[in-house]
């Protein structure tokens, strides 16, 4: 404007004056921090008490995880030598026994091709945009036989012994297993708790209170150990596909309750106007009632999911090395042994990381199928 | 209902009967091609996978022996880790073969349990850590002190039967695992650290300042570590006996993993040393093998001095000292029964 230092204010037409921006303190980060941080006398106290905290220990955590630590020494005591942090030289000698175990090396390939085609799988299933979506969904279906044949071998390929499985790789098969399989279960065994024929109900009644009322730990070493004395001799049954069943066993039972906690949440009218249009059995519960209930009951299906997962670290009590077995064995060899954060904090953070993703998508799926049911 | 119940008793009771008077481990071991040897999830020392994954460890070491003398390949085992608790469960349901995982030999294991011993490998006993700072110098001084302890497990008996004979007192500190336990001493919420001796020097040794902390004198209970097998097959004990003393039998002797080849060659002038190495006599049919196999066992890794010195002695992290464990010439009590 070219008559910016005039005096007098600008003249507008009616009704076409511009807005005024809003006053300084109440937009922005500015608005943001009073509204979320010194709202009230109780959050200023609050917020200076963390940023207090946070002053406290950001300093010493970064310097110690990072600006301080070793990342490349061969032993604790060469870690000792060269810096005063945390001893991050294991992952780099160790991370082939961390994520493969015992698996043999010049055959890891075959669990490296096995992961990708798994994490292709998860896009196809997980990514309602993918391209070819429908067509490469036959290929999921594949996908555990062509997995199993990978890892274990047979036909054409070498084959592995399941013991020595071991890392972040078992971590993962027996968390995707009891995943994949423990919800149809959990949904037929809902279903059947709710049925009108006794046998069925009460069978499904009696596994259910029976695996809820065993601790997991009790069932692992069952099926490791007792086992072996109701089997005949010299029948060997394989020690991961014993745990895989427990496991599996075990996390359905839980989700089974989940998902009648979904189906008592499904209206009664749903079903009557499912019967009322001449829908059978399976069909009013594959249209109507199924996909509301699991709908409801995600958060508590992807709970037990999680809970599986992390169970899985339960596995080193009946010696089959999980991520957290490699780490106590590192702690035991003679290179590593000593008082330890580090390989405890790594084992962590992995978890973390697959722990949170698998919220994450939960948290997105609920989004997505959010029809208003929701408080 | 009742009837089936009883028939289905009968069927479990039969299987048992039939599994426990099955014998033939060693057939069943051959058959296998593969020795199914228990070990731990990790000692430091005894038992634990190295960076690449290999087994390596003093019991990991007895247990390729003896699978080089009864398959003549001291790779040929398949490790099965186990923890304190699972152990004997395992080596009785069949899973494992034999034991080697550092493990008191006791009564109750023994007849109770069913566990078969073979000669000690390892003697140990329990002693007790504290900082140098704190000026102790006896276990008698301890008088009130908090002791950091492992819970359910012999040491937490040994030590209350250690203080209540001496009449003083203590505080116990339970915690779980060694690793806790380190930490927990570290950290000063315990003025005393108590495990057996070789755990207490491998655990001094991986402190930043060893030097600051001593291990007293006193040893307060016997712990005679040692393999085990199943009962009921008198056979297969006597090839993991006679694996053990054959290879103490040879530190005794001077035949190491570098004279073996030369040593087994030919008859030489100690008979011993031949009877041990098959040159003269036939030893190894009594107990179901061929005459070379006490050599095999020695030269997949070495004699006693040598897996020793390799895993536990001086020269490494855990640094122990021989001690009890140096034989009887030496002052030890290592004393291997003869070969004849």
């Amino acid at each position: 404007m070219n008559n910016a230092t005039n005096e007098s204010p600008p003249k507008y037409e009616l009704g076409a004056h511009p807005d005024l921006p809003p006053p300084f303190a109440t937009s922005g980060p500015i608005k943001w921090i009073r509204e979320n941080l010194l709202s009230s006398p109780t959050n200023i106290v609050l917020t200076v008490l963390a940023v207090f905290f946070l002053y406290k220990i950001i300093p010493g955590l970064a310097s110690w995880v990072f600006l301080d630590a070793t990342f490349d020494a061969a032993s604790r005591n060469e870690c000792r030598e060269l810096g005063s942090g945390a001893c991050w030289g294991f992952i780099k000698h160790r991370w082939e026994l961390f994520t493969y175990g015992f698996y043999p090396v010049d055959q890891r390939w075959r669990v490296i091709l096995a992961f990708l085609l798994f994490v292709f799988v998860v896009v196809v299933l997980l990514w309602e945009n993918c391209p070819f979506r429908k067509t490469l969904r036959w290929f999921a279906i594949g996908f555990p036989f062509v997995a199993f044949w990978l890892i274990v071998g047979g036909l054409g390929l070498e084959s592995v012994p399941t013991d020595k499985f071991g890392g972040f790789m078992l971590t993962l098969i027996i968390g995707i297993t009891g995943i994949a399989l423990s919800l149809p279960l959990g949904i037929l065994l809902a279903l059947g708790r709710q049925s009108n024929l006794p046998i069925i109900k009460y069978a499904c009644i009696g596994f259910i209170e029976f695996i809820r009322g065993v601790p997991l730990i009790t069932l692992l070493f069952v099926a490791s150990t007792m086992l072996s004395y109701f089997l005949p001799p010299r029948v060997e049954f394989d020690l991961l596909l014993r745990v895989l069943i427990m496991v599996t066993l075990f996390a359905s039972a839980y989700m089974a309750e989940v998902i009648r906690g979904g189906l008592q949440a499904v209206p009664k009218g749903q079903t009557e106007a499912a019967d009322a249009m001449g829908l059978k059995y399976w069909q009013s519960m594959r249209l109507i009632v199924l996909p509301q209930a699991l709908k409801i009951s995600i958060p508590g299906i992807v709970n037990t999911f999680i809970g599986l997962y992390k169970d899985s670290t339960l596995v080193i009590v009946i010696g089959m090395f999980d991520p957290l077995g490699i780490a106590q064995a590192t702690l035991a060899d003679t290179s590593w042994q000593g008082p330890s954060t580090e390989v405890y904090l790594f084992v962590a953070v992995f978890f973390f990381i697959s722990c949170f993703l698998m919220a994450k998508y939960s948290l997105y799926l609920e989004n997505k199928l959010h029809t208003g049911h929701k408080r | 209902m009742k009837n089936t119940l009883k028939n289905a008793a009968a069927v479990v009771a039969l299987s048992a009967t039939a599994f426990g008077a099955q014998a033939g481990t060693l057939e069943d071991v051959k058959a296998r091609g593969e020795l199914n040897c228990v070990v731990t999830t990790g000692v430091a020392g005894f038992g634990a996978p190295d960076d690449s994954g290999k087994w390596a460890g003093f019991d990991v070491d007895f247990c390729r022996a003896v699978a080089a003398a009864v398959l003549g390949d001291g790779e040929k085992v398949n490790f099965v880790p186990t923890t304190g608790k699972t152990r004997f469960t395992v080596l009785n349901s069949g899973e494992g073969d034999i034991l080697f995982r550092n493990t008191t030999e006791t009564m109750s294991r023994d007849a109770d349990l069913k566990m078969t011993f073979l000669p000690v490998n390892y003697y140990d006993g329990q002693g007790f850590m504290i900082p140098s700072a704190l000026g102790v110098t006896s276990a008698k001084d301890l008088d009130g002190a908090s002791i950091c302890i492992q819970t359910g497990t012999t040491t937490e008996l040994n030590l209350a039967d250690y203080f209540r004979t001496n009449g003083i007192s203590y505080e116990p500190v339970p915690v779980e695992t060694n690793a806790e336990a380190q930490t927990n001493y570290l950290g000063g919420r315990c003025d005393v650290f108590t495990t057996d001796a070789s755990g207490l020097a491998s655990t001094r040794a991986s402190f930043e300042k060893p030097g600051e902390h001593i291990i007293l004198p006193e040893i307060i209970s016997k712990e005679p570590l040692g393999g085990a097998v199943r009962h009921g097959d008198d056979q297969w004990a006597d090839i993991g006996k006679w694996v053990v003393n054959a290879i103490i039998a040879a530190e005794e002797l001077g035949v190491t993993q570098d004279n073996i080849e030369e040593m087994g060659k030919a008859a030489g002038d100690n008979p011993s040393v031949n009877r041990l190495l098959g040159t003269e006599g036939d030893f190894g049919s009594m107990i179901g093998l061929d005459a070379k196999w006490a050599y095999r066992a020695i030269a997949a890794g070495g004699n006693y001095g040598e897996i020793f010195d390799r895993n536990i002695g001086p020269d490494t992290a855990i640094g122990l000292e021989r001690g009890l464990n140096a034989q009887w010439k030496d002052g030890g009590i290592l004393y291997a029964a003869p070969i004849r």
